[in-house]
């Protein structure tokens, strides 16, 4: 038998320190419901789901009680929906997201991601429509979430899409304003975007991936927390560094478990683990909060950027050599809304926007779950996304842009999303205006290191 | 297959005796016990278990020792050995 520190300590991590599997998300090409008819291909999307992800909450459900580990999401990915309407003449994607929003519902999903389009190098007959549809799309559904790649180191970065996004962003919140602007926070703009992403609201199944397929996604700040807060001040970074390793090494474990036992129950290749820190608005589950055990007074502060990098580099050493196949973010996570700790560093005044695009450039997303002004110009957002998208470019990594605009609210107020989604306190941005940079368009060029042949 | 079992909470007389009780009504083997008094008062126990013949499920099994763990005053777990091997044996 095992030892009992060992047993005890896998309890207590469940237990008191938040660690649970994030998502199980199943990944579903929906390539063979393509149909010359929007409608017909609706039906046969809904029914593909459906018949795909009928046990997988269920199975789910009962993985958690087995195993005693709580799998707080069950989600599905679909192929990008810009690429099933294609075919049809249909001027608007939105019955597509209501077909996908009914599966999801019939499902018992929490989520579906998918109705996305991938247009870092220009926009094929399906994509311009399906961005179009996205701000009714979001407004008219309650579980679909979307997104749009518009920047990829191999492409550059298409700047039509990133100023027709600013627009997409506002108008979205705008048509959910009643629902604290929600919509777009299931919205994300990304540079570099993965294929097997099992985090929403990201989540799309690409093209190279099989028929369908299980990913999962593990979580675990709090545990991370404790063990660094456990060894005390003296440890040097290289330290704290292992210590990270080792937690993310159990944590990862945990994900290949859940996933590989999902997979063989519901008759599904595994895909990846995702080893991400995904925070949640519990306290004791934060991000913020790790950074600051390390030493910080208050996230944001001068050191922030140089102990998320390390955080990062650690969490994906220890997490590696843990699961038979590492995919998706990978990485930590720093949503505002979604981290209690990251949402007293802005109350506190230490966290501003500028320090967050810097700390992207060294973790494995972007500028997540942000609230702005309902005011900011809809090119002040395209910009917002243009920054993001450079530093995914010229870094090699992803980025995303997931802001929201708080329709009729400034600065010093807060939206209000409830759940895993938190509150987002509304931060300030840049008041001098970039129109004249968005309005150029084009593309910019892919960066001289794209070309590895 | 096999589980975990663990009780933890202020020592008290019949802990052993109503969870073994339990799982002797539900054919459940103990294949192994472990069991300390730590810092004077408090009661630790960790069983390994083999539901193989148990006539009820795991989440039946479950909230019946949850049960008696309340009516002890103690927290009680039971857990699929795999995630402790997964977590702590390479």
């Amino acid at each position: 038998m095992l030892n009992s520190f060992d047993i005890l300590e896998t309890i207590k991590m469940i237990e008191d320190e938040h660690l649970d599997i994030r998502t199980i998300t199943m990944g579903i090409s929906l390539l063979d419901c393509i149909s010359g008819d929007i409608n017909i291909t609706a039906d046969q999307v809904y029914d593909k789901i459906t018949r795909k992800a009928e046990h997988l909450v269920k199975t789910g459900e009962e993985i958690e009680a087995e195993l005693g580990i709580p799998i707080i999401h069950k989600r599905i990915s679909v192929t990008p929906i810009s690429m099933i309407g294609a075919a049809s003449d249909a001027s608007s994607y939105v019955p597509l997201a209501q077909a996908l929003d009914r599966a999801a519902a019939t499902c018992g999903v929490n989520f579906v991601g998918g109705f996305s389009a991938l247009v870092q190098k220009g926009f094929a007959k399906g994509d311009e429509i399906l961005i179009r549809s996205i701000p009714e799309a979001l407004a008219t559904t309650e579980l679909v979430c979307s997104s749009v790649n518009v920047a990829s180191t191999k492409a550059g970065t298409n700047l039509d899409a990133v100023r027709m996004m600013g627009e997409v962003v506002k108008q979205t919140a705008e048509l959910t304003a009643d629902r604290q602007c929600i919509g777009a926070g299931k919205l994300v703009v990304f540079a570099n975007a993965v294929e097997d992403n099992p985090f929403m609201a990201g989540a799309f199944h690409g093209v190279g991936e099989a028929d369908c397929v299980l990913n999962v996604g593990v979580s675990g700040p709090g545990v991370v927390h404790s063990a660094i807060q456990r060894a005390g001040e003296d440890c040097s970074m290289n330290e704290i560094a292992d210590i990270i390793k080792k937690t993310a090494f159990k944590i990862t474990r945990m994900g290949q478990l859940v996933g590989s036992i999902a997979s063989e129950r519901l008759g599904v290749p595994f895909g990846i683990v995702d080893l991400s820190l995904a925070p949640t608005p519990a306290v004791g589950d934060s991000v913020a909060r790790i950074l600051e055990e390390v030493g910080l007074e208050c996230c944001g502060t001068h050191g922030t950027t140089a102990i998320l990098a390390m955080l990062n580099d650690a969490v994906k050493k220890g997490g590696v050599m843990a699961s038979a196949a590492v995919g998706g973010l990978s990485g930590a996570f720093i949503p505002v809304s979604e981290d209690e700790g990251m949402i007293h560093a802005v109350n506190e005044g230490s966290l501003y926007l500028d320090k967050l695009e810097a700390m992207t450039a060294v973790c494995s997303v972007g500028l997540d779950m942000i609230a702005i002004p309902g005011d900011t110009p809809a090119e002040t957002i395209s910009a917002i996304i243009a920054d993001e998208a450079a530093i995914g470019v010229v870094n090699n990594k992803t980025t995303a842009v997931r802001i929201i605009p708080a329709i009729g609210k400034k600065v010093g107020e807060e939206l209000e999303f409830g759940g895993l989604l938190g509150s987002a306190p509304v931060m300030d941005v840049h008041p001098f205006s970039a129109a004249k940079f968005i309005r150029r368009g084009g593309r910019i060029p892919a960066p001289m290191h794209s070309l590895k042949n | 297959m096999r589980a975990m079992l663990t009780v933890a909470g202020k020592d008290r007389t019949g802990v052993i005796a109503r969870i073994s009780t339990t799982l002797s009504n539900h054919n459940v083997n103990i294949i192994d016990v472990r069991q300390n008094i730590m810092g004077g008062d408090l009661f630790a126990m960790i069983m390994l278990v083999e539901l193989e013949n148990c006539d009820i499920s795991f989440p039946a099994l479950t909230a019946q020792l949850e049960a008696d763990g309340v009516d002890l005053g103690m927290k009680v777990h039971l857990m699929h050995e795999d995630i402790f091997n997964a977590m702590h044996r390479i």
